[in-house]
């Protein structure tokens, strides 16, 4: 308006507009909220890197002078000789537990949840439930997992065995399943499922042919990360019998009679030794939790690069 | 079971009656006073009105006056909506949709429907189309089904643009190239009904101009009914209009749709019964 009437002099129209455009007002909540953003990144960032360095030097001597021994060896008395081979069986057979229950029945009854259940008070209370069951304690699951599949079901699993700590720690992943499986199944938009049955398909032909296969990725994501943090769970497994110390058993790690035995994992080992007085079982220990931390990784990395496969299946 | 009851009680639907004799088409949708609740709102009531076979028939109307729940009671789409419930009746060539033992997978494999929103499904085009036809067991084995999937996309008049790119995802086609792919799926299961709700409200004129031309070829084997908002599609393509308003109870404000009037489009059009309908049409209402 006013620099429109000014009519000779359009240099001066010009330099009124670009003190007007350019002038910078100070954002200071802004910049001071984003600022406390890069500090709380920066902190995590920086816990896990002093974490990473202090297991990697202090682990160090072990993981260059033997490795191979250690992964090999049984546990042992002596540090010098000690190794995870027991440990890691039992992880493996605790995990493969984990995966054959808590997987199935967790997505099963997400997609009940999802899929079939009514929408009544009922199934409000069931969901309100699975969420409370998902923040109770870990070692809450131990006691729970004494009473049940050592004490109550001894005959079956055998008293306290991997089997019994498997299926202990298939309880405690449960409900984290059951909720990121029920999140990635609502994710599903209505529109898909509304297409489906506009050309005459039934229920189940929809969950089959849309809804699970969009829902996959996340499912996936979901259910590895939980199976990693069973695998990190010493607390319950400690309270359903794992042994510390020494351990009678030298199958071989694939050996599927370990479900059946006396058993140990490798957060039961670690939580142990960082406990012994020797000197030479605190590298054991900072090797041991490389180890582990290795294995976490691992399941991760597999999770995010199965996630992308499917994503791309999805033909977004 | 219901299937039956459908097969037995649908009239030959490649009958048209002789010229000369009577100018009516055979009623496909005899609505008699239909309302629809949801919970205990109810949003649309007393709706008669009778839709005949291989005409369009267009529901016209302000936002929220219930068009599209009225044209989803038609294949059952409301079931999905669990508080949803229909008063009154609706019968399909004389057998009441909402009777007993009706089956609504059943149902929608004769009425299909086109949405608002394009929604392929995150698929190759082919499967898109091959979809509907496997789960209703209509085509076996590969050929067949590659025979079906070129027949529906040719009367969707989509195959020319995707023929040497079947096994791409529909997802990379444009909004209109979905909407007509969207229509190919629907009618590739042989529907003798299609239900479109606002099925050009999310393209551009041009895509909206094809939609309109194939309608108009889709006429002659299909029956169409189609909510939409935009009054000049409807004068365009549909045989007959039913006009709907919302009616707000002064004291208790609430909003229930109702159907002010149905008649022939030229009649809704040029001169009309109610005087909420010639307010509406010429504009000056809504």
């Amino acid at each position: 308006m006013a620099l429109s009437q000014i009519s000779v002099g359009s240099d001066v129209a010009a330099e009124l507009t670009r003190a007007r455009l350019t002038g910078k007002r100070a954002d200071v909540s802004g910049t001071a909220f984003r600022t406390a953003l890069q500090i709380g990144l920066s902190l995590s960032v920086v816990v896990l890197v002093v974490l990473l360095a202090d297991v990697l030097t202090g682990g160090w001597s072990v993981l260059t002078t033997r490795l191979g021994e250690f992964l090999t060896s049984p546990l042992r008395a002596n540090p010098a000789q000690a190794g995870i081979a027991q440990s890691l069986a039992g992880t493996l057979w605790t995990g493969v537990v984990v995966v054959v229950l808590s997987f199935p029945i967790g997505i099963g009854a997400a997609i009940y949840l999802e899929e079939y259940a009514p929408q009544n008070r009922l199934t409000r209370f069931i969901e309100v439930n699975v969420r409370n069951l998902a923040g109770v304690p870990s070692v809450v699951y131990g006691i729970l997992g004494f009473t049940i599949f050592v004490q109550w079901s001894g005959g079956f699993t055998g008293g306290r065995t991997a089997l019994a700590g498997g299926l202990t720690l298939a309880c405690l992943v449960l409900p984290i399943v059951i909720i990121t499986s029920s999140e990635a199944i609502r994710s599903v938009p209505r529109a898909i499922r509304e297409g489906g049955y506009g050309v005459g398909a039934t229920q189940w032909e929809i969950i089959r042919t849309f809804v699970l296969p969009y829902a996959a990725p996340g499912i996936l994501t979901g259910t590895v990360l939980s199976l990693a943090r069973a695998l990190g769970e010493a607390a319950p497994l400690i309270l359903v019998g794992a042994v510390q110390g020494r351990l009678a058993s030298q199958d071989p790690i694939w050996d599927p009679a370990w479900l059946t035995e006396r058993f140990t994992a490798m957060p039961v080992t670690v939580a142990d030794w960082a406990t012994r007085p020797e000197e030479g079982f605190v590298a054991n220990t900072a090797a041991a939790i490389v180890v582990l931390l290795a294995i976490v990784l691992m399941f991760n990395l597999g999770s995010i690069l199965l996630r992308n496969r499917y994503e791309k299946k999805r033909h977004r | 079971m219901s299937d039956e009851v459908l097969a037995t009680s649908a009239p030959e639907t490649s009958v048209r009656p002789p010229a000369g004799e009577s100018t009516e088409l055979p009623v496909v949708f005899d609505v008699d006073d239909l309302s629809v609740y949801y919970g205990n709102f109810r949003a649309v009531r007393d709706v008669t009105m009778e839709i005949r076979q291989r005409e369009i028939t267009a529901f016209i109307g302000p936002s929220g006056c219930g068009k599209s729940t009225v044209l989803r009671c038609f294949n059952r789409m409301n079931d999905l909506v669990e508080i949803a419930r229909v008063e009154g009746r609706l019968t399909y060539h004389g057998v009441d949709l909402y009777a007993r033992g009706v089956d609504p997978v059943e149902v929608r494999r004769r009425i299909g429907m086109v949405f608002q929103k394009p929604n392929p499904f995150p698929k190759s085009i082919y499967d898109n189309i091959a979809f509907g036809p496997k789960v209703a067991g209509l085509v076996k084995g590969k050929s067949e089904t590659d025979d079906l999937v070129e027949h529906a996309l040719r009367r969707g008049a989509l195959w020319d643009e995707v023929k040497d790119r079947l096994k791409d995802s529909a997802m990379g086609l444009s909004g209109g190239q979905q909407q007509r792919l969207c229509i190919a799926r629907a009618i590739a299961v042989e529907p003798e009904v299609v239900l479109m709700d606002e099925p050009c409200s999310a393209l551009d004129p041009v895509a909206t101009a094809r939609i309109e031309d194939l309608m108009m070829e889709l006429k002659d084997d299909y029956t169409i009914v189609i909510v939409t908002h935009n009054m000049q599609q409807a004068a365009r393509v549909s045989d007959r209009t039913a006009f709907f308003v919302t009616e707000v109870n002064d004291t208790s404000d609430v909003r229930t749709g109702v159907l002010v009037e149905f008649d022939a489009t030229d009649k809704i059009f040029s001169n009309p019964e109610d005087e909420r309908t010639e307010r509406y049409v010429t504009g000056r209402f809504g």
